[in-house]
This record gives structure tokens, sequence and C-alpha cells, in this order.
């Protein structure tokens, strides 16, 4: 039976260090039962936040040989070396061991107008086409792992920017919302202006990562970026609209139906090292 | 009225914390230990490599047709459509003519601005180059190379959003090498033909009009920008034909963007008497 070395990251918000736990491999094993063994035999107060062990929940999210992955579906004869990294996700401030503090994403996730449905019909009741509906299934698999929140170099290599951007799991959300027949907010200058989708550069880590394969990049932001393109950059669109004398919504107007908000926007220009100080 | 409305809760300030400690070691620009570095260095390598034929091709200013005197009517793509003054030896081949009389220089300097603001404004492409140019990020996970980053909000990365419009005057490229592929199996004093040089420009002009047509841009115009499709039927199929041709925008770009140098390429041999354009029939 062979060996596997797991150097795993073992600390606070006062420091920390790696530590490395010798094990025996064992056959069929996911990173998640190896970290369970080394809580049970060597290290039983090491922290690690799971729940499903199916790739469900979205809580086991940590970063594996530098790669951000659910250790619940990594399995360990898919690493190649004998000896295996684990540390917390990057992006987000370090609670104990591997678990991390992840309520940025709560915050942003207020940012966002709910789903706002028109009148409905004379019956009381919506009713809407399959066909209008299945785009936005593919975003509803999303199991809030945040693994593409973590990877986004926007706010893992330049914190500042969470100021003032949402992250993809929040426009994976406005894209369900968005391209949904029966919502009527208009999102595009809220996005444009305080959720920082103009800070993407569309470098598809987030699809790369993703447990559930959403095609984040190119479904969801891209789309995203075009119908902002469309309400504020396009000049035949806003030709379109004097002539069918129709307004587009501001980000003020639509930023009043979101249940909370950030102060500054994406756009106030505020030097990075004036808010980090 | 939403929830948060009638509770009265909105709007409400809530606070982004910044700089809390983080875990993992600080000074590693990455804990990655496969070789994260060959995609970003191979997209360099092959970029580059396009860019510095591009730029000789671009700058030579001759050898890009094969005219009457040996039988063929071949235009390179890198100079169709020829319009500049310069470009005049071959006026009445085409059907265009001149209209870009101001424009002394080798008109391919003039013709580029077109595919190449499509193609950098790409978002295939912007992926590669920020990925493999500007190292930000050169791969997942791997520290991005700047210290700071205001992405695509602010001059000049915000023209990024000019990109339909390069789509628009790409569309119309792709018409005119289209009617360079059909004069092709037109052989002077031979009358009608099919020569490997025929088949180079067809295949080149299918590619460039696949990977336009694949276009994010493309698929957002053509009937991504409507929420009720089954309103819009013909919009909704243009969409679904186009979806699965989007997915692979990447091999798309870079097929084709091989295949329009060595079209390039074969003109310029055939031209310049180096190879003989082989007559299939």
């Amino acid at each position: 039976m062979s060996e596997v070395t797991m150097n795993v990251w073992r600390g606070d918000s006062n420091g920390g260090n790696f530590e490395q736990y010798k094990l025996e491999r064992v056959e069929g094993e996911v990173v998640l039962d190896v970290v369970h063994r080394i809580q049970a035999t060597l290290a039983p107060d090491l922290a690690c936040r799971w729940n499903c062990k199916a790739g469900k929940c979205g809580s086991c999210s940590a970063e594996i040989d530098g790669k951000p992955s659910l250790m619940c579906m990594t399995r360990m004869d898919t690493l190649p070396n004998d000896t295996i990294t684990i540390t917390p996700m990057k992006t987000f401030p370090i609670i104990k061991d591997l678990v991390t503090d992840v309520s940025f994403n709560y915050v942003m996730a207020r940012q966002i107008p709910p789903f706002t449905p028109g009148d409905p019909e004379p019956d009381g009741t919506y009713r809407m086409q399959q066909v209008d509906i299945d785009r936005a299934q593919e975003f509803h698999k999303c199991i809030e792992c945040f693994l593409c929140q973590d990877v986004c170099h926007v706010i893992r290599d330049h914190e500042v920017n969470k100021l003032y951007y949402a992250g993809p799991r929040f426009f994976v959300r406005l894209a369900s919302l968005e391209m949904h027949p029966l919502d009527t907010v208009d999102r595009r200058a809220l996005m444009r202006e305080y959720l920082g989708l103009g800070f993407c550069n569309i470098t598809k880590c987030c699809t790369e990562v993703c447990p559930e394969h959403i095609k984040i990049t190119d479904n969801a932001i891209i789309p995203l970026k075009e119908r902002v393109v469309d309400a504020s950059y396009d000049p035949i669109a806003w030709l379109g609209r004097k002539i069918r004398r129709k307004s587009k919504t501001t980000a003020e107007e639509a930023y009043e139906l979101a249940p909370a908000r950030v102060a500054p926007t994406s756009l106030d220009g505020i030097p990075a090292t004036a808010v980090e100080n | 009225m939403t929830i948060a409305q009638e509770q009265g809760t909105i709007p409400q300030v809530v606070p982004v914390e910044i700089g809390r400690p983080r875990g993992g070691p600080k000074e590693k620009r990455t804990l990655r230990t496969d070789r994260w570095w060959i995609s970003p260095a191979v997209t360099a390598t092959v970029l580059t490599s396009f860019v510095a034929y591009a730029t000789f091709a671009a700058f030579q200013g001759k050898d890009y047709y094969v005219g009457a005197k040996m039988h063929r009517d071949l235009i390179s793509p890198f100079y169709s459509p020829c319009i500049a003054e310069s470009c005049q030896r071959v006026a009445g081949s085409h059907p265009l003519g001149i209209w870009a009389s101001f424009w002394n220089f080798s008109p391919a300097l003039l013709i580029l601005i077109v595919p190449l603001g499509f193609r950098l404004t790409c978002y295939y492409y912007r992926k590669a180059y920020y990925r493999s140019f500007w190292q930000s990020p050169p791969a997942c996970g791997v520290a991005d190379g700047h210290r700071s980053y205001t992405g695509e909000t602010r001059f000049p990365l915000i023209l990024h959003n000019v990109h339909r419009y390069f789509l628009y005057l790409a569309l119309l490229f792709n018409v005119v090498l289209t009617m360079d592929a059909v004069l092709a199996f037109n052989f002077p004093g031979q009358g009608i033909g099919f020569s490997v040089g025929t088949l180079v420009l067809c295949v080149n002009a299918a590619l460039l009009w696949i990977y336009s047509v694949s276009c994010h841009a493309c698929r957002h115009i053509c009937g991504g920008q409507i929420n009720e499709f089954s309103k819009h039927k013909i919009r909704y199929r243009l969409w679904k034909m186009i979806t699965p041709l989007n997915a692979r925008h990447m091999q798309l770009a870079w097929v084709s963007l091989v295949f329009v140098a060595l079209s390039d390429l074969y003109v310029r041999l055939v031209a310049s008497g180096i190879i003989h354009d082989y007559k299939i029939f």
C-alpha cells in the first residue's frame, strides 16, 4: 500500500503554516475522505466545512494543489503527486484551517433587485412557455460553492475591488433574472455602475472551476455584457430607444429595489490605495 | 412590491469588509503543481508568430495577386477588398473598385484594420491575450501580474464594447472574400475551372464566415437579447443555430486565424513564381 503526504494549511486570522500528515492511500477515496481520516486519526482539531459529500451542497470548497475545487469531488487517484497541498479559499478571510468567511457573497447577494414579475393574467396566474425559461435552467444548477468567486482574479488578487464587484456567481444570478420572461426590472445600468460587470475580463477561470459545469462566461457574463452594450454603448440601440420613446432604467432606480446596497460605485474611481488604507 | 420594500428595509448600506487576514502562504504566486504555463506560452507563441507574419505580409505591398498572366484570379485575403489607390494593378478584377484614393501605402495596412479590430475585441481573443501577454491572470489560481486592476471599465479597454460594430464590418469583408473565392473559379483565357488556389480561397472564406457567425455579439444580436423566445420564432431559431457554433468559438478563432495566414502565404508563393497553382480540373 503506497503512502500519500497531505500538506494542509493550519492556522487562523493570527497566521498559520503547512502541516504534513502521512497516510496510506485507500482506493476510491476523494480528498474529503482523507481530510476526515486526518481528523479521525492525526488531528482532531482540523477545521473543515462539509455537508453532503456529493457535490451538491457547495460546502467543502478549498484549493487542492493550488486549484479551487470541491474536496468531495476530487478523487485522490486523479492527483498525480504523492504530496498534495490543501489550502483554504484564498479570496475570503480565514476563520480556521480550511474554513473561510464567505459573508462577502451574502453582502453581494443583497445588492441584486429580486425577481419582480409584472401584472398576472386575468385569472391571477402567471404563464410562460418552456422555451422561454429553458435558457435560465442552467443557471439554477448553481450550488453556491463560491469557487468561481474564489478563482476570479478581480477580487482574488485585488481585494479592493470587492467594494464594487459582485463576482461571477452573482452575474449568473443576474443573468437568470435578466433573461426571465416574466421579470420586469432592468438591471443593466446597475450592473455597469454598481456591480462591476466591466471589471470582468472574461478569462473564463470561473467556468473552468465550476463543479456544475455552468458555462458562466459564455452563457451568463458575456450575454450580460452585450446587454449592457445595448443599454450604454450602442448608438444604434440608443437611437432606437429615442424613436420608440423607450427609456432605460437608471442604476439608482434599479438599486432602489435591492434589499441592501454598498456605498461606492465602480465608476467612482476611488484610488485602490486610499480604500485599502 | 418586494418583501424588502414592504418591510421598509431599503435602501440600507451594507459594508463590504476588506483587508482581513486570508489563509495560505502569502509569498507564493501559485501552489499549482501542473504545467499551467504551457497554455499561455503556446498562445503567446502562435499569436506572436501570426502578428510577425501578418506585419511582414502587410508591408510587402506586392505578390498578393495572381492575375491573367498566369491564367488565374487569386488575391490574398490580407489585401481584399483591394480598395486603395496603390491597388490599381488589380483594378477591373474586382467589382468593388478603388475608393480609398488617398492611400498610397500597402493596401493591406488599410484593410487589416477591420479584421484586426474584430479579433482584438473578440471575447475569445481577449481571454487569450489577457492571459498570455498581459498576465491578468496567466492561468487560473496563478497571481495576477499587476498591482492594480480596473478591467474593462476605463479607456482604452472600455473600447472593447465596440465589438459588434467590428462584427458588422467583418461580415461585409466576408462578403468580399466570398466574391474573391467565386472569382477564383475564373481562369482568364481558359474558362471556368478549379485549382488548389480556388480551394484555398473557398475554405478561407467559409472558415471566416463560421468564425464571424459564431461570435458572441452575433449570438446576442440574433436572439440572445430576447427574453421571450416563444414570441420571436425566427430569431430563436437563429440563436439555436448559432449557440453550438458559439461553443466552438475558440477552435474556430484559431483555425480561421491560421488558415487566413496560410491563404496569404499560398497566394504569395504562387504570385512570386515559387510554386505553381495546380489546376485540379
